[in-house]
C-alpha cells in the first residue's frame, strides 16, 4: 500500500488578541491508499484544523509548522496556484453543513460541472453529462430533473449527496469528510455512510473521516486516531482500539457513550470539561480529568510512543491495561 | 394513578401555512402533531424519539401549552390544560417546567446565573426574602454541579455544559412534577452529555419527577427512559416499554431507526443487518394518505395508502400503528 498523505509534526497556532491559541500540536498521521482513517475528538480538540491546514484553508492569523506531504508535494509550502490544482482534483473535502458549503444562487448542475470545466477544461455540455452521471453514481434520485434545482430546493441528505458528487467529480485520491453526517437525521446518516463505504470500496478513494461519533468511526474506519487538546493521544487499527483502548481518555469516551445494543445502569463520566486551547494544562493535557493521574503526569508531557504496528499512545501509565 | 397525572388524548397542533394566492392568501394546515395520545405516570420518563420535522418538539411544547392545541386534550392532574385561561395556566405551570436544547440561547445574556435560577422563585414564591432565595439558589447550584461562588457570573462566562446545568437548575428549583426536556444534551460534547444525562436521572430519582425526554438519539433515550414513543410526521408509530421496544420493535420505522444507529463496536457495527430506508421524510404539509410512513416503508401495500393504521396492542405495554406488524 502506498502512502497518500503524510503529516509530520504539524503544529498550528492562531494569534488572537488574547494571546496565541495552540490548536494543533505536533500531530503526525499517515493515510494510505484506499483506506479510511477516522479522526475522533470533542469540539476544540484540533481534529478539523489538522485537515484545514492540509487543504490550505486556515484563517489568516494561523502560524503553521511541520510538513504535510501529498503525492510528492509539501502542501504547507505549496503556493496558491499549486494548491488550486490539487484541491478538487486530487484532494476533495466535504463539510458538516451542506447548505453553507454550496453556492446558494447557482443551480447544482452548474456547480458540479464547474469542477470539470475548471480542472479538466471539459466543455459545458460534456461537463453537464458527467455531472448527471456522477449524481446517479451517488444514488441521487431524479438526477436529470434536479440538475436545474437550487440547493435550497433539496433536503439535507440530498445536499450532502451533491457535495459528495462534487468532491468525486475528478476522482480524487483522497476525500476529507469533516463531520459529514452530523447535521443529518439518523436514517439519512445511514444512507450517507453506506455511500462513503461504497466509494471507498469501489473507487479506492482514501477517506479521512473527522467526527465526534465513535459509532460512525466503528462502522467505516480502518484506523483511528483520537485527539485531545490538539494532540493525538492514541492511534491504532479500529478493531484494536475499540477492543482494548489504552489511553484513559479513549477508555472514558467509549464508556460515556450510551449504547443502543446494551443496557447500562449508570453512564461512566469523564469529570470536568475539555481543555481550553488557550491555556492547556501543563504535563499531560488530560491529567486534570484523568482517574489514574500521578505526579509525573502533571509535570511531564507523555510522548506518543508506538507500541505495535499502527498502534501508539501518549500516556505515562504502562501498567494501565494490567491494572484493569 | 395515571388517571390523575398526565393524560394526552388525540392532541393535534396544526399551523396554517400560506400555500398560494396573491392577494387573498390560501392556507393549508401543516399538521405538526396529528392525533397523539399517551399517558405519563408519576416518576416516569417517557422518551419521545423521531427525526427532524416529526413534531416531537411541538408535542413537548403543546403539552405545556406553550403552543396552543388545535384539537384534543392535555389533562394534567385531572384538569384539561387546553381549557384554562392565561392566569390559571400560569398557576398550573408551577409544576410544569422545560429544559431547552440550546443551552446558551435559552438563558438571558443580561441576567446572572443566580438571577436566572431565582426567577421561578420570584414568580411563584413572592413572599420569599432575598436571603432565602439566595440560599435556595446556591443549594440548587450545588445540586446540579455548579460552584455556588459562580452565582454572579453571566451565561457567556460558562461552558455549554455548565449553561445546560443552569437551565436544569432553573427548571428544578420549584420542585416541579413534570419536566419536558427538549433535546437537552444534543448540543453538548460526548463527555459532557454523559454528565448531564446522569444529573437528570439523579434529579428524577431524588425529586420523584416525571420527564418527557425528547431526543433524536435513540441510544440516550434507551438509557434514560422507561417507555418510548416513536413519532413520524406528527403521528405515533409505536409506543412501548423500553425493554420491549428495543428488543422487539414491531413497526418498520422503529426497526429502520434502530438499525440505522451506529454502534461504537466495529465487530457488531459491521455485522449487523440494516433496514435501509430510501429517501427523506415527506413534507408535513403534504403528508401521504393512509399511513404517513408508507412512502418509505419496505412493507407497504395497497391498504397502507387507503387506511390510517390505528394504534393496537401488540403485547403487554406495547402498542403499534401498522397494518403489517404481525405479518
Amino acid at each position: 500500500m502506498s502512502t497518500v498523505l503524510e503529516i509530520n509534526h504539524l503544529t498550528v497556532s492562531f494569534d488572537t488578541p488574547d494571546g496565541a491559541v495552540q490548536a494543533v500540536n505536533d500531530v503526525s498521521l499517515l493515510v494510505e491508499e484506499g483506506e479510511c482513517v477516522g479522526l475522533v475528538g470533542e469540539s476544540g480538540s484540533g481534529k478539523s484544523q489538522t485537515f484545514m491546514a492540509a487543504m490550505g484553508l486556515l484563517a489568516d492569523n494561523a502560524t503553521v509548522s511541520g510538513a504535510i506531504h501529498f503525492e510528492g508535494s509539501n502542501l504547507l509550502t505549496a503556493n496558491e496556484k499549486e494548491l488550486n490544482k490539487l484541491r478538487g482534483e486530487r484532494i476533495a473535502m466535504i463539510f458538516q453543513d451542506p447548505m453553507t458549503s454550496l453556492t446558494p444562487h447557482m443551480k447544482i448542475g452548474r456547480q458540479l460541472a464547474e469542477v470539470l470545466i475548471e480542472h479538466r477544461g471539459v466543455g459545458k455540455a460534456e461537463a453537464r453529462k458527467q455531472a448527471r452521471a456522477m449524481l446517479e453514481r451517488v444514488h441521487f434520485p431524479e438526477a436529470e430533473r434536479r440538475l436545474d434545482m437550487y440547493p435550497h430546493e433539496l433536503s439535507g441528505g440530498l445536499r450532502q449527496r451533491v457535495m459528495i458528487a462534487m468532491a468525486l467529480m475528478c476522482e480524487p485520491a483522497m476525500l476529507i469528510a469533516d463531520e459529514p453526517t452530523t447535521a443529518l437525521d439518523v436514517t439519512v446518516q445511514a444512507q450517507i455512510l453506506d455511500l462513503l463505504m461504497e466509494i471507498k470500496d469501489s473507487l479506492g478513494t482514501a477517506i479521512v473521516l473527522i467526527t465526534h461519533d465513535l459509532g460512525v468511526v466503528a462502522g467505516l474506519a480502518d484506523r483511528v486516531a483520537v485527539m485531545y487538546g490538539g494532540r493525538i493521544v492514541e492511534k491504532g487499527a479500529v478493531a484494536d482500539m475499540f477492543e482494548s483502548p489504552a489511553h484513559p481518555y479513549t477508555q472514558g469516551l467509549l464508556a460515556c457513550t450510551p449504547r443502543l445494543d446494551e443496557d447500562i445502569t449508570a453512564l461512566v463520566t469523564i469529570p470536568g470539561q475539555p481543555p481550553n486551547a488557550q491555556s492547556l494544562p501543563g504535563g499531560c493535557s488530560f491529567h486534570p480529568r484523568c482517574t489514574y493521574v500521578t505526579e509525573r503526569c502533571k509535570a511531564e508531557r507523555p510522548i506518543l510512543e508506538t507500541t505495535a504496528k499502527y498502534r501508539a499512545k501518549a500516556c505515562h501509565l504502562d501498567a494501565l491495561e494490567a491494572a484493569e | 394513578m395515571s388517571e390523575s397525572f398526565l393524560q394526552v388524548r388525540d392532541l393535534k397542533v396544526h399551523f396554517p401555512v400560506r400555500t398560494g394566492g396573491i392577494l387573498i392568501g390560501q392556507y393549508s394546515p401543516l399538521k405538526a402533531v396529528d392525533g397523539v395520545s399517551f399517558d405519563l405516570n408519576p416518576g416516569e420518563t417517557l422518551g419521545v424519539v423521531g427525526e427532524s420535522g416529526c413534531g416531537k418538539s411541538t408535542l413537548g411544547r403543546a403539552v405545556l401549552q406553550l403552543i396552543g392545541a388545535t384539537d384534543g386534550t392535555v389533562s394534567w392532574l385531572g384538569t384539561d390544560l387546553t381549557s384554562l385561561d392565561k392566569k390559571e395556566l400560569i398557576a398550573a405551570r408551577e409544576n410544569l417546567q422545560i429544559v431547552f436544547q440550546d443551552p446558551l440561547a435559552s438563558l438571558d445574556p443580561r441576567m446572572t446565573a443566580g438571577d436566572i435560577i431565582a426567577e421561578p422563585l420570584r414568580n411563584y414564591r413572592p413572599a420569599m426574602t432575598k436571603a432565602e432565595r439566595r440560599k435556595m439558589v446556591a443549594g440548587m447550584m450545588e445540586r446540579v454541579g455548579l460552584l455556588p461562588r459562580m452565582i454572579n457570573r453571566y451565561p457567556h462566562e460558562f461552558s455549554g455544559g455548565q449553561c445546560q446545568r443552569i437551565g436544569i437548575a432553573r427548571a428544578m428549583i420549584l420542585h416541579p412534577k413534570l419536566v419536558v426536556c427538549d433535546e437537552p444534551v444534543s448540543a453538548l460534547d460526548v463527555s459532557i452529555q454523559a454528565q448531564v444525562v446522569n444529573l437528570l436521572m439523579d434529579l428524577q430519582r431524588d425529586l420523584g419527577l416525571s420527564l418527557l425526554f425528547i431526543s433524536h438519539d435513540l441510544a440516550i433515550v434507551r438509557h434514560i427512559s422507561h417507555r418510548v414513543l416513536v413519532l413520524y410526521l406528527g403521528r405515533v408509530m409505536e409506543l412501548a416499554d423500553k425493554a420491549s421496544i428495543y428488543a422487539t420493535p414491531h413497526h418498520p420505522y422503529t426497526q429502520a431507526l434502530l438499525s440505522a444507529v451506529p454502534i461504537p463496536d466495529p465487530v457488531k457495527e459491521r455485522a449487523k443487518e440494516r433496514v435501509l430506508l430510501t429517501g427523506d421524510i415527506p413534507s408535513p404539509l403534504y403528508p401521504p394518505s393512509g399511513c404517513v410512513f408508507r412512502t418509505r416503508c419496505p412493507r407497504a401495500t395497497a391498504i397502507c395508502a387507503d387506511e390510517v393504521p390505528q394504534l393496537e396492542q401488540a403485547g403487554a405495554g406495547h402498542d403499534v400503528a401498522c397494518h403489517h406488524w404481525n405479518t
